[in-house]
C-alpha cells in the first residue's frame, strides 16, 4: 500500500505557472487525472515521479520526499509519454535493461514475468522499431513492471493505440488496480478515464478543479447548463413551446442565423423534451447541434463552478 | 560505481550507425593521408611531427571526444530517453562515471589508435614520435572525454559548444595567443607526451607537473560536476 501526497504544490517555469496550489492525495487503486492538454498533467506526473522540483509545497511517497530521492524507484514504476527512443533494441534486451537497471537478483525472470503480463512475449525477439503503437506502449509498460512496483504513473497512455489494444491496456490497469497498487494515469478524454478510473482528478490551467469518483464528475459535467443551436420549421413557435417547461432556462432568436440559441439546465429532461415538443406541435426540426461541446468548455464550467 | 548494463546502452547508441561513420571517418581520412605523405616525401621525423601534431592531437581526437564525450549522454537527454535510468535506483554518479569510462574507451580507439598506425606509417615510430603522440593521444582522450560528458550533460547545444572549443580554442586561439596555452587539454597531453619522446621534436609550453595536475584537476572536477547535474536534472515533457 503506497500514497502519493501532494501538498499545496505549485510549479512555474519563469512567470509562467504550470501547477498552482495542488493539493491532492493519490492512495491504492486506479485514480485518472484528467484535464485538456496544456492543463498540467505532464507536469503533475513529472513532479510525483521525481523530475521535477516543486516551486513551492511538498510531494511525498508514504511520508518520504519524492524530488532527489532515487530510492523511490524501488517503490513506483513510470510509463512516460514519450516514445521509446530505443528503436534498435528487441522488445526483449530493452526490458530485461530496464530488469538489470533495477539491480534485480534475476532480471530474466522479471523480464519475462513483465513481458507475460502484458502479452509482449512473442514480439520480444523483434525489434522496437517494427513495433505498432499500442505495442510500444506495451513494452514501455513491462518495462515500468519489472520490479513489481506497488506505485505505477503512465502519461497518456492510450494516446494513439488502437481500440482493441487500448481495451487490453485498460483491464490491465483495472488489474493493477485491483491487485492494490496505486495506479495513476493522465488522459484529456472523459469516457476514457471514467472506464477504467475509480477516483478521478480534474485539473485545468494548472488547478485542481474537482475531484470524486466517476459518477460525481459526469453529474459535474452533464449537470451545466447546455446550450444547443437548433434550426425547424416554426422556430418562433418553437421557442415559445419550450420555454414553457422548466429544463430551459433561456431562448433566443438569432435572426442572423436564422436558427435559435437554446440554454438547456436539464439536459437529461431537455433531450426528451425537444423532439416532444416538436412533434405535438408539427413543427419539423431541421438542425439541433450542441454549441459548446468542446471539453475545453466543459473544463472552464468545471472551474467556474 | 561502474554499471555494465548502462555501459552495454550507451555503446550501443554511440555505435549506431550514424555515429560510427562519422567516428570512422576522420581516423580514415588519417592513415589515408599518412599514407599519401609519406609515398610523396619518405620517412621524416619532423614531417611525422608535424602531421601528427596538428592533424591528430589538434583536430581529431578532440572533434571524435567532442562525438563521444557529448553523444554518451546529450541525446539520450534531449530525446527524454534518460528517464529509463534515472528512474531506477541508480547512483547519478554511477550512471556518468559508466558513461564517462564508455566515452573514454570509445574516444582511444577512434583516436589514440590511429594515431598510432599513422605514425607508423609515416617514419615507423622513429624518434619514438609515433608512440609519444599516441601517449598523448590516450592522455588527452580522458580529459576530453570528461569535458564533453560534462558538456552533454549541462547543454542542449554540447555539439556545437564541443567543436567550438576543439577548433577555436584548441587549435587556432592556443596558436596565436601564448596564455591560452597553458588552459589546453593538447598542451597539457603533449606535454606528457615529450617525456616520452624525449629531444625537441615533441614539446609543450606547459611543464609535466602543471600538466598532469590540470589534466587531474579537470577530469575529476568535470565528472563530479556532471553526476550532481544529473542529479537534479528536470525532465518534464515539451514545456
Amino acid at each position: 500500500m503506497a500514497t502519493i501526497n501532494l501538498d499545496a504544490v505549485s510549479r512555474w517555469y519563469g512567470n509562467v505557472v504550470a501547477v498552482n496550489g495542488i493539493t491532492m492525495s493519490v492512495g491504492p487503486g486506479v485514480t485518472g487525472l484528467l484535464g485538456p492538454n496544456g492543463a498540467g498533467k505532464t507536469t503533475l506526473i513529472a513532479l510525483m515521479a521525481g523530475f521535477l522540483s516543486p516551486s513551492a509545497g511538498t510531494v511525498t511517497l508514504d511520508g518520504a520526499t519524492i524530488w532527489r530521492n532515487t530510492e523511490i524507484y524501488r517503490t513506483v514504476g513510470l510509463v512516460p509519454e514519450r516514445e521509446i527512443s530505443f528503436g534498435y533494441l528487441t522488445g526483449q534486451q530493452f526490458v530485461l535493461a530496464n530488469a538489470e537497471l533495477h539491480g534485480l537478483p534475476d532480471p530474466g525472470a522479471a523480464c519475462r514475468r513483465a513481458l507475460e503480463v502484458v502479452e509482449m512475449v512473442e514480439p520480444a525477439a523483434r525489434r522496437i522499431g517494427t513495433y505498432s503503437k499500442g505495442m510500444r506502449q506495451r513494452v514501455k509498460l513491462a518495462s515500468a513492471l519489472v520490479h513489481d512496483p506497488s506505485v505505477l504513473l503512465l502519461d497518456e497512455p492510450f494516446n494513439g493505440v488502437d481500440p482493441r489494444q487500448r481495451l487490453h491496456l485498460m483491464a490491465l490497469l483495472q488489474r493493477f488496480g485491483a491487485e492494490g497498487r496505486t495506479v495513476l494515469f493522465s488522459s484529456h478524454i472523459l469516457e476514457e478515464v471514467e472506464q477504467v478510473a475509480r477516483q478521478i482528478e480534474v485539473v485545468v490551467a494548472g488547478r485542481h478543479a474537482a475531484s470524486g469518483d466517476f459518477r460525481k464528475i459526469r453529474r459535474l459535467m452533464t449537470d451545466r447548463p447546455h446550450r444547443y443551436l437548433v434550426r425547424s420549421s416554426d422556430d418562433r413557435a418553437l421557442a415559445a413551446a419550450l420555454i414553457a417547461d422548466p429544463s430551459t432556462s433561456g431562448i433566443e432568436v438569432d435572426l442572423a442565423e436564422g436558427a435559435l440559441r437554446v440554454q438547456a439546465v436539464d439536459f437529461g429532461r431537455f433531450t426528451t423534451l425537444l423532439p416532444k415538443v416538436a412533434r405535438d406541435h408539427g413543427i419539423r426540426l431541421l438542425t439541433v447541434s450542441p454549441s459548446d461541446e468542446s471539453l475545453e468548455s466543459v473544463f472552464s464550467y468545471l472551474v467556474a463552478a | 560505481m561502474y554499471d555494465p548494463t548502462v555501459a552495454r546502452l550507451t555503446y550501443r547508441a554511440l555505435l549506431g550507425k550514424r555515429r560510427a561513420l562519422i567516428l570512422g571517418a576522420l581516423p580514415l581520412l588519417l592513415i589515408a593521408i599518412s599514407v599519401v605523405v609519406r609515398g610523396l616525401a619518405g620517412a621524416d621525423d619532423q614531417t611525422a611531427s608535424d602531421l601528427l601534431g596538428g592533424l591528430a592531437l589538434a583536430t581529431m581526437v578532440p572533434i571524435i571526444g567532442v562525438i563521444a564525450g557529448t553523444g554518451a549522454i546529450g541525446p539520450e537527454i534531449d530525446d527524454g530517453s534518460v528517464v529509463y535510468l534515472l528512474s531506477k535506483p541508480l547512483k547519478r554518479p554511477t550512471i556518468i562515471f559508466t558513461k564517462l569510462i564508455v566515452a573514454i574507451a570509445v574516444t582511444m580507439v577512434f583516436s589514440a589508435l590511429p594515431t598510432l598506425i599513422a605514425g607508423f606509417i609515416l617514419n615507423g615510430n622513429g624518434q619514438q614520435i609515433a608512440v609519444a603522440y599516441t601517449v598523448a593521444a590516450l592522455v588527452s582522450s580522458i580529459a576530453y572525454a570528461a569535458l564533453f560528458l560534462l558538456l552533454g550533460t549541462v547543454s542542449r547545444h554540447a555539439v556545437v559548444f564541443g567543436l567550438v572549443y576543439a577548433l577555436v580554442w584548441e587549435a587556432l586561439f592556443g596558436s596565436l595567443v601564448p596564455g591560452a596555452r597553458t588552459l589546453s587539454v593538447q598542451q597539457w597531453s603533449l606535454a606528457v607526451a615529450h617525456k616520452v619522446a624525449g629531444g625537441d621534436l615533441v614539446t609543450s609550453d606547459v611543464g609535466l607537473t602543471t600538466a598532469t595536475v590540470l589534466l587531474v584537476a579537470v577530469t575529476v572536477l568535470a565528472t563530479w560536476y556532471a553526476g550532481q547535474k544529473l542529479r537534479t536534472l528536470t525532465l518534464a515533457g515539451e514545456e
